[in-house]
């Protein structure tokens, strides 16, 4: 056999998520201008501002496409296939893609086409899904907004823009609320998206040879803020010490622990896993609750099986695959992790546990 | 034994054809390179270049480009921007009667008339592919939920054809009696517009990038599966109820062009994997054309004659096949 599409290696594609204003298309311009070697397709939804100086720059009217396969949740953005299509005629003139989202973008679609798409999926790859929040404006656009809440849930890195604009214990109240929301993005601090872009690029988050922990990620000088469940009672004690806060923001967390619709995650633990039970377990809950699984990612261990199965997923998509053996130092222990809203917790916390191998 | 000339192209072959007997290859990376009793190459756009189109005179060959030009080049190498439409990548053409062309980029399609006069088409979702009729200024618009068909030359009502999903390539039939699009899902659509009676023909395992009529319009040849599939459209009822014809079937390989012989019952069909044969309707015999190469064939047409056979691939590789030396 000769050389085909499979052997040519996959364009790597970041996804810019944020509202606007939150600094997007600030992140944009220091990864374009940064000295690094590589060229940049670069697709826009929207013009804010601040301009955008690159060769290849495509401006894209989102297109959510429905698949015919009765999955309300299986969408697709039909004008990235199209750009995307277009932009594989013209492979020498760029290494990398970025796609910049408009402030109210879905993220589950844009993701979605990297893998429902055969063509696109041939040609490119999802690398992740960065969200940029303004520390001064984020509380408010979550309760203002559903977007805001789905773009930090769907992350795989978060970078909190505009620091220098509140002080350290509103910085504090914004992290806890967006770790409450998803505790296993990455999360950077910045002043005007200024950040080592190596955070930003080349994360390989839908990668399922690069899920090496599930741990959930934590700024070293922050705020404890690991000691916070989902519920996130800890925050409370910092806002009785904190002299800033106002009624809106008392309020709103109030409401946040309050709202069943809130985004939350829930990690599931257990041992060696019959995959007979698991594999019918996980494709019946992301049949039925896949509207309402923003992300899901994993690291199993199966009875008798020397391998680590990884697995990730979008709504619906599931793709798993073995990835190394476990190591002898390593305990052989299964970890779920599901991102999602309104998720019947309790149930699917005692489902798991009746996949675990007798 | 057909022989294959090598020509030598930049990049992603957008398409190749004929003006006349000049020989075509518009690449991705923006080379016009024409082929006919020397070598001759344009490069109109400022950068990439996104469709090709011959004009229906067979004159000229009309590109379009991330530059948001249109462009009429001819065969002495002269470019000329027929029309602009200044940030927008135009990634779709189609030549028309009279002289005239059609344009699209997102939602929205143009007409531009022989004497530089532009109409507008505006859709409410994205618009997939563009084509003319074979008699009339009738415009064919794929788009999200269906295909709108507009009288260009009149202000007259559009009439739309519905069906739910995305659409993208669109074709008439030779005869004018049917419509039929390539679908985001792995299928085609038709429509009887005699009276709107829908089709639908599946069970592609990809979808279907690349499609052609057979002499006279009896088949419609398509990509899209390990062999070339040919729905029937003569008799009353088209492909309804029917069995397609499968040529060139292969276990290792997808279709990815077809392309049908202006005279003769024959099909050339390139794979995935850069071969090309040719295939007779009647009893499936084949001749290879091209062994396979670096990548998928994105394009292929005859010449009028059918005697000289051009293509390309999506890895800068590019030829000239001929049936007799």
């Amino acid at each position: 056999m000769t050389a085909t599409q499979d052997s040519q290696a996959q364009i790597p594609v970041t996804v810019l998520t944020g509202y606007l204003g939150a600094g997007k298309t600030t992140l944009l311009n220091r990864i374009l201008t940064e000295n690094h070697g590589q060229r940049y397709a670069v697709i826009v939804n929207e013009f804010g501002e601040v301009g955008i100086d690159n060769d290849l720059l495509v401006e894209s009217d989102e297109e959510i496409f429905e698949m015919n396969n009765g999955c309300i949740c299986c969408t697709v953005r039909g004008d990235l296939i199209r750009t995307v299509q277009n932009l594989m005629k013209r492979k020498n003139a760029f290494d990398a893609i970025i796609v910049e989202t408009t402030g109210v973008a879905d993220p589950a679609p844009v993701a979605q086409t990297f893998f429902m798409d055969d063509d696109v999926r041939a040609s490119a790859k999802l690398d992740a899904v960065v969200a940029v929040v303004d520390a001064r404006h984020v509380l408010q656009r979550l309760e203002d907004t559903g977007e805001a809440e789905d773009q930090i849930a769907f992350a795989d890195v978060i970078l909190i823009n505009k620091t220098d604009l509140v002080s350290a214990e509103e910085l504090a109240t914004v992290e806890a609320r967006i770790r409450s929301i998803n505790p296993y993005a990455v999360l950077h601090r910045s002043e005007r998206c200024s950040i080592d872009i190596a955070k930003v690029l080349d994360r390989g988050a839908f990668d399922l040879d690069r899920i090496l922990s599930l741990d959930p990620h934590f700024l070293e000088h922050g705020h404890h803020a690991d000691e916070c469940g989902p519920d996130c009672d800890h925050d409370h004690h910092h806002h009785d010490h904190d002299h800033h806060h106002g009624h809106g923001h008392d309020h709103g967390h109030h409401h946040h622990d309050e709202d069943p619709h809130s985004v939350k995650s829930i990690s599931l633990k257990a041992g060696d896993l019959d995959p007979n039970m698991f594999f019918p377990w996980v494709n019946q809950v992301t049949q039925i609750q896949g509207p309402n699984i923003l992300r899901m990612k994993g690291i199993l261990a199966f009875k008798g099986d020397p391998q680590r199965y990884v697995i990730q997923g979008v709504h619906m998509i599931v793709e798993g695959d073995h990835q190394r053996d476990w190591k002898d130092d390593e305990p052989r222990e299964s970890r779920l992790v599901f991102i999602g809203r309104d998720l019947n917790w309790e149930v699917l916390k005692d489902s798991f546990q009746a996949c675990v191998a007798q | 034994m057909p022989t294959v000339a090598p020509v030598e192209v930049d990049g992603y072959v957008v398409r190749a054809g004929y003006l006349k007997d000049t020989a075509f290859f518009a690449s991705g990376e923006g080379d016009i390179v024409l082929s006919g009793q020397g070598e001759t190459k344009l490069r109109p756009h400022k950068a990439g270049l996104l469709a090709a189109e011959p004009t229906v005179d067979g004159k000229g060959l009309i590109t379009s480009g991330d530059d948001g030009c249109i462009f009429l080049n001819s065969l002495d190498g002269s470019s000329e921007c027929v029309a602009e439409r200044p940030r927008k990548w135009i990634d779709l053409i189609a030549a028309g009667p009279s002289g005239a062309l059609a344009f699209a980029s997102g939602r929205t399609a143009w007409v531009r008339f022989a004497d530089g006069q532009e109409k507008e088409f505006a859709h409410e979702r994205a618009v997939g592919g563009l084509a003319f009729a074979p008699k009339g200024m009738r415009l064919a618009v794929a788009r999200y939920d269906g295909v709108t068909l507009w009288w260009a030359g009149t202000d007259g009502a559009p009439v739309d054809l519905s069906w739910k999903g995305a659409h993208l390539g669109v074709s008439f039939s030779p005869d004018g009696k049917y419509v039929v699009s390539a679908m985001q899902e792995n299928a085609l659509h038709g429509w009887r517009l005699s009276d709107s009676q829908d089709m639908r023909m599946t069970g592609y395992p990809a979808k279907v990038k690349s499609f052609s009529w057979s002499v006279k319009g009896r088949y419609l040849a398509t990509s899209g599966a390990n062999a070339a599939i040919l729905w029937p459209f003569f008799g009353k009822t088209g492909p309804m109820g029917q069995a397609p014809l499968q040529l060139g079937t292969r276990s290792d390989s997808l279709v990815s062009a077809v392309v049908c012989h202006p005279k003769e019952d024959v099909v050339a069909v390139g794979y995935q994997d850069g071969m090309i044969l040719m295939c007779r309707f009647e009893d499936n015999a084949e001749v290879l054309l091209r062994r396979p190469g670096l990548g998928p064939v994105s394009t292929m047409a005859w010449d009028a004659d059918g005697v000289r056979l051009v293509f390309g691939t999506e890895t800068a590789e590019a030829g000239i096949i001929s049936l007799q030396d």
